[in-house]
């Protein structure tokens, strides 16, 4: 009996602290929906930005406090209208075009975007050429008179 | 011998650039900055918050502009090099306390000493966006017409002071 309390106890103890966390939850989630075009913006912006402080990471992954002060910067730009491009060229003109984290197809990334593909024409070239050669290797051996008489004895030998 | 040219030649390009990669630091992001007008402020001061500092203010000097913090561990490196600097009175030194409190800020510099004739307070760090300021210390060094010239990524060293920075300084101030 009194062990069938206790746990009645244990298990109201554990719904009281499963709604505090989850009703804490709400409270944080709640200005998502206040405007959910702009936070759809600056979610888009932020995978598209990178963090320069840890810099393999977009400025949604990262949780460095430059990256929170940019996140606070674009969320500041959206919510005055700005478009897309304007709040990108904003943080190129201040960080670079590092600062994207897709590069632009430019002089400087040219080699960046076209090298892959180079290479893999080059290895492609190089593997039809070597199996070419190959083959021609094979085809252009004709047996010497030698050779051919080896073979001849060989196969009388199975026979 | 000839079908061992082309895989050698493929290793020494590798190698090439490998050596190259050593000497790089994949933490520089170079400055759209550099050539460009430094971008206006105006910001309270370090030990007066009445007074306002503005790059407006430096025209027709040639100056460096020191970003740092009390939290950020490599301005320890820099400071005895920027204290030393400051005595020579080669070029004034202007600094900018970025994302930082008032007191630890002013503690630091009554321990370690003070190289700067102002200091901006920077305290939410826009201004320090503004600069595209990713890692303190950085330090941007500023010519007469209020263009940047230069800027130091991270802790200036004494080999960059004497290679780069004042030679620069130099150069500009002649000009």
């Amino acid at each position: 009996m009194l062990n069938k309390i206790s746990l009645v106890i244990t298990g109201l103890v554990f719904f009281g602290l499963f709604a505090l966390t989850n009703s804490i939850n709400a409270e944080e989630a709640r200005p998502m929906q206040e405007n959910v075009v702009i936070e759809q913006q600056v979610q888009r912006l932020s995978e598209e930005l990178r963090c320069l402080v840890c810099q393999n990471q977009t400025l949604a992954d990262s949780s460095a406090p430059l990256a929170e002060d940019l996140r606070k910067e674009v969320r500041e730009m959206a919510t005055k209208g700005m478009s897309d491009k304007a709040i990108i060229d904003y943080l190129v003109t201040r960080y670079g075009d590092f600062v994207r984290y897709r590069p632009p197809l430019n002089l400087a990334t040219a080699l960046l975007w076209i090298g892959p593909f180079v290479l893999l024409i080059a290895s492609a070239v190089g593997f039809v050429s070597m199996l070419r050669r190959g083959r021609k290797l094979s085809a252009e051996a004709p047996l010497s008179q030698d050779e051919a008489r080896k073979v001849a004895e060989l196969l009388k030998k199975e026979s | 011998m000839k079908r061992f040219l082309l895989p050698l030649a493929i290793f020494l390009v590798v190698v090439g650039f490998l050596f190259k990669g050593l000497n790089l630091d994949p933490r520089e992001v170079p400055s759209p900055l550099v050539g460009k007008p430094a971008p206006q402020f105006s910001l309270p001061q370090l030990g007066d918050a009445q007074k306002t500092f503005s790059p407006r203010d430096m025209l027709g000097q040639v100056w460096l502009f020191n970003v740092w913090a009390s939290w950020c561990v490599a301005c320890r490196e820099e400071h005895p090099i920027l204290v030393a600097l400051s005595k020579q009175n080669i070029v004034p030194v202007y600094g900018m306390d970025y994302k930082d409190t008032r007191e630890d800020a002013e503690q630091w510099l009554s321990q370690g000493g003070n190289p700067y004739l102002v200091t901006a307070v920077d305290a939410d760090g826009r201004v320090g966006i503004d600069y595209g300021v990713y890692g303190v210390p950085e330090t941007y060094v500023i010519d007469k017409a209020g263009v940047i010239a230069y800027k130091q990524i991270g802790p200036i060293t004494e080999d960059a002071l004497r290679d780069k920075i004042l030679p620069l300084v130099k150069r500009l101030q002649a000009q």
